[in-house]
């Protein structure tokens, strides 16, 4: 909940100390509070991404670097930098919460008029995207608040038991 | 005198050859009409050269834009207007308008189709809503939709006379190729080996649109219309089966080998040249085996269907290298005997040269000195890997796993050469190629396939060879020898069909979107001049009304507006990274226009 006055969010800013310098974006303040086996999340609840100072990145943000360079780099580009004509998710995800995402990808969109003809597929029965919504939105944001920068990130922590455990049972394995 | 006949067999061979449809002769004849342009590869033989001269080395530079003509449609604009007489006929991406202009009042719209397409088939085109061009006989305009639907329109009116649906976008079957009529049939490919879709050519009837056969990429004989004794892989029969033999169980139902690039056409042999794509998925180690007959060279009777010959360039691909570029056929010398020849130059690097009448194996060379995948091609007759590429361990993704990232792979996945296609020049007996610049890392992981969804299984990440800057360079190739002549560096990929001229220069376009004229000779820059949009078109020439004029598709999209539109980046920069290398979409937006150019008065 922001304040409406400049001062106010100033004072906001300093109170929480030395916060991410885009303390918000479409899903709210993208801070990790919580860590369950590895998956982490903001103080809504939302999934969200953990950046240590040395680089290295959570488990759901590497996988979602791979499984948006499967499905998703297509049309949305190399690194959610977007293409001649599907949108930059990074700055997509500026706008769009954790649950306008997740309806988007499941339900696709449809832009067709006499200036465009975009049309993005509905994900939900596509395990390779479903089973794999949160790595992907919790890579995105990253991306979307600078937290990683272009290219396969170098270092990650371990893909938890939990993480495989949730993959097999999704994916049918 | 040679030349004369070299530049003229394909019209005389073709009247005289045995007496099937006038559409054959009509079509091979006119072919030879240098004013026209009248199949979307020039000539049958795939050349893209014109006899035209009224433009040449020496004038070029003077080149100035005579008309111009917007699509209405934006989006990626690939392939070429076609020229008949007094008509130019222009097709668009989705939704895939068709106009009929009227060169004789400056391009006045005789008619214009605009097919009705559910737009849900828009997501199920991996690579952009491209179409790669019209085809023209027996009276007809041929197009073949996004849809997958082939329809014969009326040349001089656009109504429809008939309509074929040749696939099925809910399975992720869709239609970019150019159709090709030859003789009494069209011919056309299908698209979608992202999506598990098991690829095929189908011959329709010109007259009526009835299916006369199908082949398929794999499967049983029946499906591929081979014959275990008479077809044969580098003159030896391939026996029983060889479309399902060399794949684990039923994969080779969901198994790609799609058909979406050029066909060319032998008058004489009766044999219609083209390549089938990529195994599905793009992860090997789902798909154990040489994955016959994806990745291949085919040679048909264009009659029946039946193979003649094949050759997999890429057995068991591990990295998305189609074989579905242009089979340009030409007629050369090579170690003082004249022969019939076949020169591809494939997404994995490697230029070939076969003998057309029998898949005998000539030349095999990397057109890319950075190409690292294979350290070569066998050549050796009596050895076991004949014909095989010997693949470097390093750089095979199977070898190194899933869920492992293999790095520094030459070319990446969009090849040394996409689907735009080359020129060959019988006066400099020189092949005018576009190339892309481009490496790879490429990690395969394991995916579950639903029909009409991406069936893909690997992640991808692509960059400029280490040490350069350049994307891309268009290059003059000796397919004799297989050597490169020499080679202009570009900024980008070159996304352009190249053509080449009598008048000593060879035209192609960049993806910042200038149309270049080059000397065919030296490869020196003679003209250049920046379109509305990057380019992914193919030039073509024709002549009206005593004048010669260029013309070319602007419009960027295609693979190039998806991987090169933020810039690539160096994977060794590390994090914060920026866009290492040069971003297309710092120089061009979408566009959709057809710019023609002409010498001034």
């Amino acid at each position: 909940m922001r304040t409406v006055f400049g001062a106010g969010v100033l004072l906001a800013v300093v109170i929480a100390g030395f916060a991410a310098a885009a303390a918000a974006d479409g899903s709210g303040d993208p801070a990790a509070v919580k860590n369950e086996d590895g998956k982490y999340y903001d103080k809504d609840g939302n999934p969200t991404y953990k950046v240590a100072p040395d680089g290295t990145v959570d488990w759901y943000t590497y996988s979602g670097f791979r499984r948006y360079h499967s499905e998703c780099h297509v049309c949305h580009g190399p690194d959610a930098e977007g293409s001649s004509f599907a949108p930059a998710l990074k700055d997509s995800l500026k706008r769009l919460s954790y649950t306008d995402f997740l309806e988007v990808v499941a339900s696709g969109r449809k832009n067709v008029n006499t200036a465009s003809e975009n049309v993005m597929p509905a994900f939900g029965t596509n395990p390779n995207v479903s089973c794999y919504m949160d790595d992907i939105f919790v890579y995105i944001r990253a991306r979307a608040n600078g937290a990683i920068g272009r290219g396969r990130p170098a270092k990650h922590e371990e893909k938890s038991d939990a993480a495989a455990k949730a993959e097999a049972s999704c994916m049918g394995q | 005198m040679r030349k004369f006949l070299l530049t003229t067999c394909f019209g005389v061979l073709a009247a005289v050859a045995g007496g099937s449809a006038s559409a054959q002769e009509d079509l091979a004849k006119m072919s030879q009409n240098p004013k026209d342009w009248v199949m979307p590869t020039g000539n049958y033989a795939n050349q893209r050269y014109s006899g035209l001269k009224q433009i040449n080395a020496s004038n070029v530079g003077k080149l100035q834009v005579a008309w111009t003509f917007s699509t209405g449609v934006l989006r990626g604009h690939e392939g070429a207007p076609l020229v008949v007489g007094d008509v130019m006929y222009l097709h668009g991406p989705f939704p895939n308008p068709v106009y009929a202009l009227d060169l004789a009042h400056d391009g006045k719209i005789l008619w214009k189709y605009v097919p009705k397409q559910d737009p849900n088939v828009i997501p199920v085109m991996c690579c952009d809503t491209v179409n790669r061009g019209l085809s023209y006989g027996d009276g007809k305009i041929f197009l073949h939709q996004a849809d997958t639907t082939l329809v014969a329109l009326d040349a001089k009116t656009g109504q429809v006379v008939w309509q074929a649906k040749n696939g099925d976008p809910s399975k992720g079957e869709t239609g970019t190729s150019a159709p090709m009529v030859i003789k009494d049939k069209v011919l056309v490919g299908i698209s979608g080996g992202e999506f598990g879709v098991r690829g095929s050519v189908t011959a329709y009837n010109i007259k009526d649109g009835k299916r006369v056969w199908r082949g398929y990429s794999m499967g049983p004989d029946s499906d591929t219309l081979i014959d275990p004794a008479k077809t044969t892989a580098l003159g030896k029969p391939v026996g029983k089966d060889s479309g399902t033999n060399t794949w684990e169980g039923d994969q080779w139902k969901i198994g790609g080998g799609t058909t979406w690039g050029w066909y060319s056409y032998d008058p004489q042999l009766n044999l219609v040249y083209y390549g089938s794509g990529n195994p599905s998925t793009w992860n090997p180690k789902q798909r154990p085996g040489d994955n016959r007959w994806s990745m291949t060279i085919w040679a048909r009777d264009v009659d029946t269907g039946q193979a003649k010959w094949v050759y997999q360039m890429t057995p068991h691909d591990e990295w998305d290298f189609d074989g579905v570029n242009e089979m340009i056929l030409s007629d050369q010398t090579v170690n003082g005997q004249p022969r019939k020849l076949l020169t591809h130059f494939d997404r994995n690097g490697f230029g070939y040269t076969l003998d057309r009448t029998n898949g005998e194996l000539l030349v095999a060379e990397k057109f890319d000195p950075k190409v690292n995948w294979a350290s070569k091609v066998d050549m050796d007759k009596n050895s076991k890997t004949y014909g095989r590429p010997l693949v470097v361990s390093q750089y095979s993704t199977d070898q190194n796993g899933e869920d492992h990232n293999s790095k520094g792979i030459c070319p990446a996945a969009l090849g040394s050469k996409d689907e735009q296609p080359a020129a060959y020049s019988p006066d400099t007996q020189l092949f005018y190629v576009p190339t892309n610049h481009v490496c790879m890392d490429y990690e395969p992981f394991k995916v579950s396939y639903t029909a009409g969804q991406p069936y893909v299984g690997a992640t991808l990440s692509m960059y400029p060879p280490p040490g350069e800057t350049n994307m891309g360079n268009f290059i003059a190739w000796d397919g004799k020898t297989g050597k490169i002549v020499w080679s202009n560096p570009e900024q980008f990929s070159v996304w352009s069909g190249a053509l080449a001229t009598s008048g000593g220069i060879v035209f192609y376009g960049t993806l910042e979107g200038y149309l270049k004229a080059v000397d065919a000779k030296s490869g020196k820059e003679l003209y250049k001049f920046k379109t509305p949009s990057g380019i992914i078109g193919n030039v073509m020439t024709y002549e009206h009304g005593g004048k010669q004029y260029v013309a070319v598709l602007s419009g960027v999209g295609g693979w190039a507006g998806i991987g090169l539109a933020a810039g690539l980046t160096n994977p060794t920069d590390g994090l914060g990274a920026v866009g290492g290398y040069a971003a297309l979409s710092n120089y061009t937006a979408l566009g959709g226009q057809l710019t023609v150019f002409t010498l001034p008065q």
